[in-house]
């Protein structure tokens, strides 16, 4: 059993002059669900891209503080999971290509059987060797899922995470969120009302909201 | 190493289906030699004229494909998804990888066609020109990953790429013009120790500092 929490301290990100929020301050420990809401433009996904650890921040600092050791900036890709509308997998490859090849590459030691769950977990087993190109949106709305538990990650992040999906799609999402480990934490951003449920605090970031840098 | 690797294996695999650079580079190189085959006719140039003509279709192959191993992550948006599986250092080494083969598959390519095609473009020390063509083709690839790497986050992807790569990569250019120019007429390798020397600096710079500044081009 891991401890893991995630802490961040007065967060800023601005985008040249355009400030998208300041003094973003919480913490979240193992086990907690966090929503993350705010308007179109409060900075939700770059919240989600900063705390992946893909995008960096301006001011401020976060940190993922694993079994009371700090986790380093370049290994955050190892705890982490993310889903989002603007990731794009490898669409000249088949989905069980995608996930076979993200296997290798974070070194993970992964039997075609093991793969072929995560497939069935997520719905696309019987799509498993189509290129994803020829996936519909909601298709590669699963594989995003696929990719972001292939590892089996202490932290999920889940950015607007019911877009395009159908109502088996939901419902696979409500199963991975209410099941997700026990140990771990998971921050879903999103403005559907529905989707609320998934966590038990709110931040709303239009509480740190823009303000035009003059 | 391993995901260095497969960062690597993942690009060739990509290349294969897609042919995003190397239909361009074969097309670059065949154009390129031609016209320069027609332009000289039947005329003999001196010898340090061909030594000059190779590197420059090199240098402006190298151009016209080595970028695509960041743009086209950029430009499909893979280049997010690519963040989450792996660390920048391996991401780096993974792309330099791939961009060493095809470098070094390219120039062979180019290397046969200038002997094939062209009588003067003779090497008598073949010591000197192949340890010249290791090294420049490492300082190459170097060189055109990191400024692949910076301009595939830039808006004007296609202009910026020759206009950043050719002040990085004159000295690298010059050296292995001298060099080649040495080797065409039978020098000892002693005679050029200095420009060895020059590209081995090079090349150990290029790849520290790029490796040093990777991770800032890359999360922003």
């Amino acid at each position: 059993m891991n401890k893991i929490d995630l802490i961040v301290t007065n967060l800023k990100k601005t985008f040249n002059r355009r400030l998208v929020f300041d003094g973003l301050n919480f913490e979240i420990k193992s086990g907690e669900k966090l929503i993350i809401t705010g308007k179109n433009g409060s900075g939700k996904s770059t919240l989600m891209k900063i705390l992946a650890g893909v995008l960096t921040e301006s001011a401020g600092f976060f940190q993922y503080i694993l079994n009371d050791k700090k986790v380093d900036r370049e290994n955050i890709y190892q705890i982490v999971g993310l889903v989002s509308p603007y990731l794009v997998l490898y669409d000249e490859f088949t989905a069980f290509e995608n996930l076979k090849l993200f296997a290798r590459i974070r070194n993970i030691k992964m039997s075609d059987e093991e793969i072929n769950q995560i497939l069935k977990k997520v719905g696309l087993f019987d799509r498993r060797n189509d290129l994803v190109r020829t996936y519909s949106s909601g298709m590669k709305q699963r594989i995003k899922y696929a990719s972001a538990i292939l590892h089996n990650p202490l932290v999920l992040l889940l950015d607007e995470p019911t877009s395009n999906l159908d109502l088996d799609g939901k419902n696979f999402v409500d199963e991975l969120v209410e099941d997700f480990r026990s140990d771990g934490i998971v921050l879903v951003a999103t403005n559907e009302s529905q989707d609320f449920k998934y966590g038990q605090n709110i931040i709303n970031l239009d509480n740190f909201h823009n303000i035009q840098v003059k | 190493m391993k995901k260095i690797y497969y960062i690597f294996y993942k690009d060739f695999s990509s290349e294969l289906r897609m042919r995003f650079a190397i239909n361009a580079l074969i097309m670059f190189v065949i154009v390129a030699v031609s016209t320069i085959l027609f332009s000289l006719g039947s005329e003999n140039a001196p010898q340090n004229v061909y030594a000059g003509m190779f590197w420059v279709v090199v240098f402006f192959s190298a151009m016209s494909g080595l970028s695509r191993t960041f743009v086209s992550e950029e430009e499909r948006g893979t280049s997010l998804i690519l963040s989450l599986i792996a660390n920048p250092i391996s991401i780096f080494l993974g792309k330099f990888l791939f961009n060493l083969v095809l470098i070094f598959f390219i120039n062979s390519i180019i290397t046969m066609l200038y002997m094939f095609l062209f009588q003067e473009f003779l090497i008598k020390n073949w010591m000197s020109f192949l340890l010249a063509f290791l090294l420049g083709n490492f300082g190459i690839a170097a060189s055109s990953t990191i400024i692949a790497a910076i301009i595939s986050k830039a808006n004007v992807k296609g202009t910026l790429y020759p206009v950043l790569a050719f002040p990085v990569l004159l000295p690298l250019i010059l050296m292995l013009i001298e060099i080649t120019k040495s080797a065409m007429e039978g020098n000892p390798i002693n005679d050029v120790e200095a420009e060895f020397l020059v590209l081995v600096s090079y090349d150990v710079i290029m790849i520290t500092a790029s490796i040093l500044v990777f991770d800032i081009i890359w999360r922003d």
